[in-house]
């Protein structure tokens, strides 16, 4: 099998490093080879933020290039526009539609660009945009955006329920394990 | 059993099963999580040291004693750590000794992009350097055995993709080490000039031995291709770009280990294919070494040396071509990291820009005190520079910026390098203010204890550094503290601290908004209907404030209460905080 690629972006302290951590479960699990690559440090302080997760048969790069993303998962329309020119052709954008502003438009610096589902659609892009915080907050705590955005993931794998439950069993504490359960099952209803 | 794991924690679980027990290191950015994994292992001691210098050192003794030892840092730790490191390659070790480094090409987390491997060719030092976790792991094993066999420490080299990618390894089961004995040799150990005179002949030699060793190491390997028009040699992260442009297409020479480099491995690869190209980030140091040797090949000026490689690069560099996407024609602004909302550096920073203060800067979070719209920093060199370059700066300028210059550091800063720097501007004696931001941990690479926070790397209670009697007894008179939540009392302070004429300390202290022992005031709730749009309370650069159709609106999500905008209003808009 060629090597498969997703992408997951967003601002640094969404969870972004949950969701790569349990695709990476999930994928190991059954049998492919897998390499999941992170950022930490500096950038993690409300930057923008990139996590590569690679498989196949045989992964060689830890990173994701341009034009070569089967599936980005956005936690922020802003980052889905930032990083759509890693999509491969025919790929698609799964993305939060929540907007975080960065700190120049914050001051004033500039203005968060409007519109930017349609003008990502306008790409050709496939993109599956949904409100995961509204689906987050519903489950119980905002955080949970990316385990919402990892249930509307599902939906483009063959992967079993179960096979996604056990990797978020193993993936997230006890106390919070039937919300986020629950957030996973929202974002894939969603 | 395979697993994932972070190269990093791949580092750590190679010390856990080569029997290593003793760490001590100080941590960067990407090298942090060798230690704090290598900690969880019970039969591991480890501990953060003040400085890389103070790790090596300690690792040295630890050597010495008996036990197979590490030393962790990032790549510009080394030249912290370089003093004890080119004398301990003259001693050798008694048990293993490995020094970790990793360093940052395109400098995700860095000051600079500095290429480790040059240290290992100077200090004579054999260098490993693994291209995933499974590697990780295997090479640290190996190292302990060259580093025994050869009598010297040995380095294992670490680069951002590899230390913070995960890839699949398999455990297996820790060696038990019987500690070796201390014996007593002058001729081996004291490095006095008759000593070393003996000693240096004797690297000269192990380095001889060691190139014979790499002739036919393992871990230095040629991969066969199906087209021998094109040899490529590589190493660390590039070796993957290359496979995953070329599969098994040309023939690889992929080395494991960098320094020092085979020959005859070289020679006979190249004599096999019709041309050679050598694929390595950063400086041209295989590159160097193959012409140096007699064999003619490409590399950096087909990819340059600066910054890092993927497999577009690579594929375009060599005439292949690579996928394209599409990008969005939309102006999209950027997103660089800021202090988080509560972060108690933005209040002392904003008081340091209002009062148009020159401000000599250091290294860890507060960094983000450059950056708009706080821009309050004038310069970022190194670890302790902020403390050393203010009394240098004041003294040049012969009392002209006393009064309008400061030094910011950390805590932890201070501890690795800043109080050698303060204990020169009372012994020099220039009139300068330095400010300690006492966040009561390393932030910036993710908490990590201090000697100012009470407790070790392990998270049990130790002794704890008095700032303020340390600042005094090295002849500092004046040391105050500020809480950086209390704008007017930062004002009053920093003030008063610049008009006098003997040097100064102030401690900001308030621990980081991000420690899990904090609490919280919760979301700061805004009247709105009292706001007239005028922005004050936006000069703070807080990214959970902002003025949307001329109203304030507060991101609940990331507000933590700690109340610095509500000083900035004149229209009493914002509630009064409670403490939490």
């Amino acid at each position: 099998m060629q090597t498969k690629n997703i992408m997951i972006v967003g601002v640094g302290g969404q969870g972004t490093l949950l969701a790569s951590k349990l695709l990476g479960r999930i994928l190991l699990s059954k049998g492919y080879d897998v390499k999941v690559s992170e950022v930490h440090g500096m950038s993690q302080r409300g930057g923008s933020v990139v996590t590569y997760v690679r498989y196949g048969d045989k992964v060689y790069s830890p990173v994701i290039d341009k034009g070569e993303a089967d599936y980005i998962v956005s936690f922020e329309i802003l980052e889905a526009a930032r990083w759509a020119e890693y999509l491969k052709d025919g790929g698609t954008i799964i993305t939060n539609t929540q907007e975080v502003n960065p700190m120049p438009v914050i001051i004033g610096a500039c203005e968060y660009p409007k519109e930017l589902e349609a003008k990502i659609k306008a790409l050709g892009i496939n993109l599956d945009a949904i409100d995961a915080l509204s689906l987050a907050e519903m489950a119980g705590t905002s955080k949970a955006v990316n385990i919402v955005l990892m249930g509307k993931l599902s939906k483009y794998f063959d992967f079993t329920e179960e096979d996604w439950m056990t990797a978020i069993e193993q993936s997230v504490p006890q106390k919070f394990l039937e919300l986020n359960k629950k957030a996973f099952l929202l974002g894939k209803e969603a | 059993m395979k697993k994932l794991m972070l190269g990093n924690e791949a580092v750590a679980r190679g010390l856990y099963e080569a029997g290593c027990s003793f760490v001590s290191s100080y941590p960067g950015t990407p090298s942090t999580e060798i230690t704090e994994y290598a900690a969880k292992y019970n039969e591991i001691y480890a501990e953060w040291a003040p400085n890389e210098k103070v790790a090596l050192e300690t690792a040295f003794g630890a050597s010495l004693a008996g036990k197979r030892s590490f030393c962790g840092m990032k790549h510009v730790g080394v030249n912290v750590a370089a003093d004890p490191l080119f004398t301990a390659s003259y001693t050798g070790v008694n048990a293993g000794l490995i020094i970790g480094v990793a360093d940052d090409p395109g400098m995700h987390s860095s000051q600079n992009e500095q290429d480790s491997r040059h240290y290992a060719i100077a200090s004579k030092i054999p260098m490993l350097e693994p291209s995933d976790s499974a590697e990780s792991i295997a090479f640290v094993k190996e190292a302990f055995e060259i580093s025994e066999k050869f009598d010297t420490p040995i380095f294992i080299k670490m680069c951002t993709r590899v230390a913070h990618s995960q890839s699949i390894i398999e455990e297996s089961d820790r060696l038990e080490i019987v500690q070796k004995e201390y014996a007593k040799n002058g001729e081996k150990y004291i490095m006095m000039p008759g000593n070393a005179k003996k000693r240096h002949p004797i690297v000269e030699q192990r380095t001889l031995n060691l190139i014979n060793y790499a002739e036919t190491a393992w871990f230095n390997r040629v991969e066969e291709g199906s087209d021998n028009t094109v040899g490529i040699i590589t190493s660390s992260t590039s070796y993957q770009y290359v496979k995953e442009v070329f599969g098994d297409k040309y023939p690889v020479l992929k080395l494991g280990m960098i320094n020092p480099l085979p020959i005859n491995k070289i020679k006979d690869f190249a004599a096999k294919v019709k041309s050679v190209i050598v694929v390595e980030e950063l400086d041209g140091i295989i590159e160097t070494h193959c012409k140096n040797i007699g064999v003619t090949v490409a590399g950096k000026e087909i990819f340059g040396n600066i910054g890092e490689f993927s497999q577009n690069l690579v594929a375009e560099k060599l005439g292949v071509e690579a996928p394209k996407g599409v990008a969005l024609n939309e102006n999209i602004p950027m997103r660089p990291p800021v202090m988080c909302a509560g972060c108690p550096h933005r209040g002392l920073f904003y008081t340091l820009k209002k009062n148009k203060l020159t401000v000599m800067g250091d290294i860890g979070c507060y960094t983000l005190g450059a950056v708009a719209p706080l821009a309050a920093i004038d310069t970022t060199i190194c670890m302790g520079a902020s403390v050393s370059s203010i009394h240098g700066f004041n003294k040049a300028n012969e009392g002209a910026s006393d009064k309008n210059t400061v030094a910011v550091i950390g805590d932890s800063t201070f501890m690795h390098s800043g109080v050698t720097g303060l204990i020169n501007i009372a012994y020099n004696g220039s009139n300068s203010t330095v400010i300690i931001l006492d966040n009561s941990i390393t932030g910036m690479t993710g908490h990590q204890q201090n000697p100012t926070t009470g407790y070790n790397l392990k998270g049990d209670p130790c002794s704890k550094i008095d700032l303020e009697a340390l600042c005094k007894s090295v002849g500092i008179n004046s040391v105050r503290v500020v809480d950086p939540y209390d704008l007017a009392e930062c004002d009053t302070v920093i003030k008063e601290e610049l008009q006098k004429e003997e040097p100064s300390v102030i401690i900001s202290r308030r621990p980081c908004a991000l420690l899990k022992y904090v609490k919280h005031a919760g979301p700061i709730k805004v009247n709105t209907d009292k706001c007239i749009g005028c922005k004050s309370c936006m000069r703070i650069g807080c990214p959970a404030v902002s003025v949307i159709d001329g109203k304030v609106k507060i991101d609940n999500t990331l507000c933590t209460g700690c109340g610095v905008c509500a000083q900035m209003c004149k229209f009493d808009v914002f509630e009064a905080v409670k403490e939490a």
